[in-house]
C-alpha cells in the first residue's frame, strides 16, 4: 500500500510570525520554517501503520518554498521512504484554489491508495484543503478525524465537527485528515536522519505537472489590503500583597460594565 | 417565485437533530449586509421557517443528506437558480469544508474565515484575520460569486424576520464518491454555560491550576461571570479539560468582551487565540509572565486566594 502524507511548511508558531505590508506574504526571515504539527501527526499514523504493516510505503509531499527541503528531510529521517517536493516560483502566494489542484495534481502522477493530511495548519488555518484534494481527485474524504483505522481496503474514523461526533468509512483510495488528537510524532533517531541522506526527493515545478499558475480561467481569492494590528500596551499590573487585589480587580470590571 | 438579483446564497448548517446551527443568525445577518439574504436548508419545514425568521428572503430546501457530497450538491443546484453575488457558510467543519468542495467544483474563489463581508465597487469582500489576529486583511477573489467561510460568534449583524417564501430544491446527484455515515454521537454540552466560540466573556485556567479537582475555580469563577470556561494548551494535555477548551493557536480562537486568564502564562500559541479580547485580565504568580504584556488589568497573585476573593466581591456586586 502506499501511503502519501501532504506535509506544509510553515512558519514555526513558537516563533514571533510576522506577514509583509506590502506584499502580505509570510516574512521567512522572523520565524524559521518548519513541518507543520498536525502534519507531523499524519506521518505518524503512516510511520505507525507502516511499523506493523511490511509493504507499505510512506512517501511525503510538499508543496513550499526551496527552504522546505530541510523539513521534507526530516521527515524521511522520521522513516518516509521517499518525497516529492513541488516548488515554483509561480506558487509564491499561492491561494488554496490553485494549491489544491497542485497537490491533486501531484498526487496523479506519485500515486496512491491512501492520502493523509493534517486537519488544519497553523499558518492558514483553512482546514479545507483535504476536501479539496478529494473533491478535484473524485475521492471519498474522510476529515477532522480523531481517530483512525487503515484496513487492507478500506478507512474508518471519528470525525469531530461542532456538534457530533460521527463515524465515517470508506473503501480505499481516500482522503483522510486528522486532528492534534492523534499521538506525537516520533523524533528522528541518528540512523533515520543519515538514512534519509540517501532517500529520493523528486522536485517538480508546475510545468512538471502540467499547470499554469497564471490560468485564470478558475476565480481565484486575492488579498486587496492587509494592516497590522497596533501593539496592545500592557495597562494596570498590581501585586497582591496587601490583599486587596480582588476588590480592585472587581471595581476594574464593574467600572468597565463587565459585572 | 422570483430571487432578488442581488441574492446573497447561505448554507446553513444543521445540528444532528436537525434544527438550524446556532451560526445561522449571523450568517443571515451578514448576508443581509450585502444583498438579499437567500438560505438554503437541509432540513424540514421546521428549519425552513426558522431561516425565514431569521432573515432569509428565500429559502431553498431539500431534505437533509446523508454525506458531505450531498451538501455540496445541494449547494450547486442552489447556487444554480439563485445565481448569487456571493456564497455564504459558516467557518465550522462541517460548512467550510462543503463550501471548499463547492468553490472547487464551480471553480470559484474561496475566502476563508471572514469576521466581515462589505462590498466595494466591484462586489462582496471579505475581511479576515491572520497569525491569530495580528493582522487584518480585505480579500476578495479575481471573478464571479466569491465563496465565503464566515467565523462563527463574529458577525454581530442580524437580519430582520421575514415571512417564510420556500422554494423546494431539485438536486441531482453528482456520484462523487463519499464516506459512508455509521455512528453519531451528539456532542456533550457545556452545562448551562455559554459556548467557547462567540461567548461574550470568557474565563480561562493553566497548567498552573495543578489538577483537574482545582481547576474548578475556573469554572466557579466562569459562572460568577455568565462566562465560558477556556484553557491553555498545556491545562488540556494535563487533562484538567477536554481538548474542546483549548484556546490558542490549534485550538479555539476568541475575541471576546472580556478574557480572564488564570494562571496562564501567556505563550505565543496561547496568545494567539485570545489576543483580540477587548479586555483582557490576567492572575499569575510569576511576574514576568508574557501574559502581563497584553494585560488590561494584572494581578501578580497566587489565583487560589485571589479568585476566592473576587467570586465574593462579584456575588456582592451583583446582589
Amino acid at each position: 500500500m502506499r501511503i502519501v502524507v501532504l506535509v506544509k511548511v510553515v512558519p514555526d508558531t513558537n516563533a514571533e510570525r510576522t506577514l509583509s505590508l506590502e506584499t502580505g506574504l509570510a516574512e521567512r526571515a522572523t520565524a524559521a520554517l518548519v513541518a507543520d504539527e498536525i502534519g507531523e501527526r499524519a506521518l505518524e499514523v503512516a510511520l505507525s501503520y507502516a511499523d506493523a504493516h511490511e509493504g507499505t510505503d510512506v512517501h511525503v509531499l510538499a508543496v513550499g518554498p526551496e527552504e522546505s527541503t530541510t523539513s521534507i528531510r526530516k521527515c524521511l529521517a522520521m522513516g518516509a521512504a521517499s518525497a516529492t517536493h513541488v516548488v515554483d516560483a509561480g506558487l509564491v502566494g499561492a491561494d488554496l484554489g490553485l494549491t489544491a489542484e497542485v497537490v491533486a495534481a501531484a498526487l496523479g502522477r506519485v500515486g496512491y491508495d491512501l492520502v493523509l493530511a493534517g486537519n488544519q495548519s497553523t499558518d492558514g488555518m483553512g482546514g479545507v484543503l483535504p476536501v479539496m484534494v478529494a473533491e478535484h481527485l473524485g475521492l471519498p474524504s474522510l476529515t477532522n478525524l480523531t481517530a483512525v483505522t487503515i484496513g487492507d481496503a478500506e478507512v474508518s474514523g471519528t470525525r469531530l465537527s461542532e456538534d457530533a461526533a460521527v463515524g465515517l468509512s470508506a473503501p480505499l483510495p481516500a482522503v483522510v485528515s486528522v486532528t492534534e488528537a492523534l499521538p506525537d510524532p516520533r523524533f528522528p533517531g541518528f540512523k533515520g536522519i543519515m538514512a534519509a541522506k540517501k532517500k529520493p526527493v523528486e522536485v517538480l515545478s508546475l510545468a512538471d505537472l502540467g499547470l499554469d499558475a497564471d490560468d485564470l480561467s478558475t476565480s481565484r481569492s486575492i488579498m486587496l489590503t492587509i494592516d497590522a494590528r497596533p501593539p496592545r500596551g500592557g495597562g494596570v499590573k498590581i501585586t497582591d500583597d496587601d490583599g486587596d487585589a480582588a476588590v480592585r480587580l472587581s471595581a476594574f470590571l464593574a467600572e468597565n460594565h463587565l459585572i | 417565485m422570483t430571487i432578488a438579483a442581488d441574492s446573497i446564497l447561505v448554507l446553513l448548517d444543521t445540528t444532528p437533530d436537525g434544527a438550524l446551527a446556532k451560526s445561522s443568525a449571523a450568517l443571515l445577518g451578514a448576508a443581509s449586509t450585502v444583498g438579499t439574504p437567500v438560505a438554503l436548508v437541509l432540513g424540514d419545514e421546521a428549519a425552513a421557517k426558522a431561516a425565514a425568521e431569521l432573515g432569509a428572503a428565500t429559502v431553498l430546501r431539500a431534505p437533509a443528506p446523508d454525506s458531505q457530497v450531498g451538501v455540496v450538491d445541494a449547494l450547486v443546484a442552489a447556487a444554480a437558480l439563485a445565481r448569487p453575488d456571493a456564497v455564504l457558510a459558516s467557518h465550522s467543519v462541517d460548512g467550510r469544508e462543503a463550501a471548499a468542495r463547492f468553490a472547487v467544483r464551480a471553480r470559484s474563489g474561496l475566502v476563508m474565515d471572514a469576521i466581515e463581508v462589505a462590498r466595494d465597487d466591484q462586489g462582496v469582500i471579505a475581511r479576515s484575520s491572520a497569525y491569530g489576529g495580528s493582522y487584518t486583511v480585505t480579500s476578495t477573489v479575481t471573478h464571479g460569486a466569491p465563496v465565503i467561510t464566515v467565523r462563527q460568534g463574529a458577525v454581530e449583524a442580524r437580519a430582520e424576520a421575514r415571512p417564510l417564501a420556500e422554494i423546494t430544491l431539485e438536486v441531482a446527484a453528482s456520484g462523487v464518491a463519499a464516506a459512508t455515515t455509521g455512528s453519531v454521537e451528539v456532542a456533550e454540552k457545556t452545562g448551562g454555560r455559554p459556548d467557547l466560540r462567540g461567548a461574550a466573556k470568557v474565563v480561562s485556567g493553566g497548567w498552573g491550576l495543578g489538577s483537574k479537582e482545582d481547576f474548578a475555580l475556573v469554572e466557579q469563577l466562569a459562572d460568577a461571570l455568565g462566562a465560558a470556561v477556556g484553557a491553555s494548551r498545556a491545562a488540556v494535555d494535563a487533562g484538567f479539560v477536554p481538548s474542546s477548551a483549548q484556546v490558542g493557536q490549534t485550538g479555539v480562537q476568541v475575541a471576546p468582551q472580556l478574557y480572564i486568564a488564570l494562571a496562564i502564562s501567556g505563550a505565543i500559541q496561547h496568545l494567539a487565540g485570545m489576543q483580540t479580547a477587548k479586555t483582557i485580565v490576567a492572575i499569575n504568580r510569576d511576574e514576568d509572565a508574557p501574559i502581563f504584556e497584553i494585560a488590561d488589568f494584572g494581578i501578580v497573585g497566587d489565583v487560589f486566594t485571589v479568585v476566592p476573593q473576587l467570586i465574593a466581591e462579584i456575588e456582592k456586586a451583583k446582589a
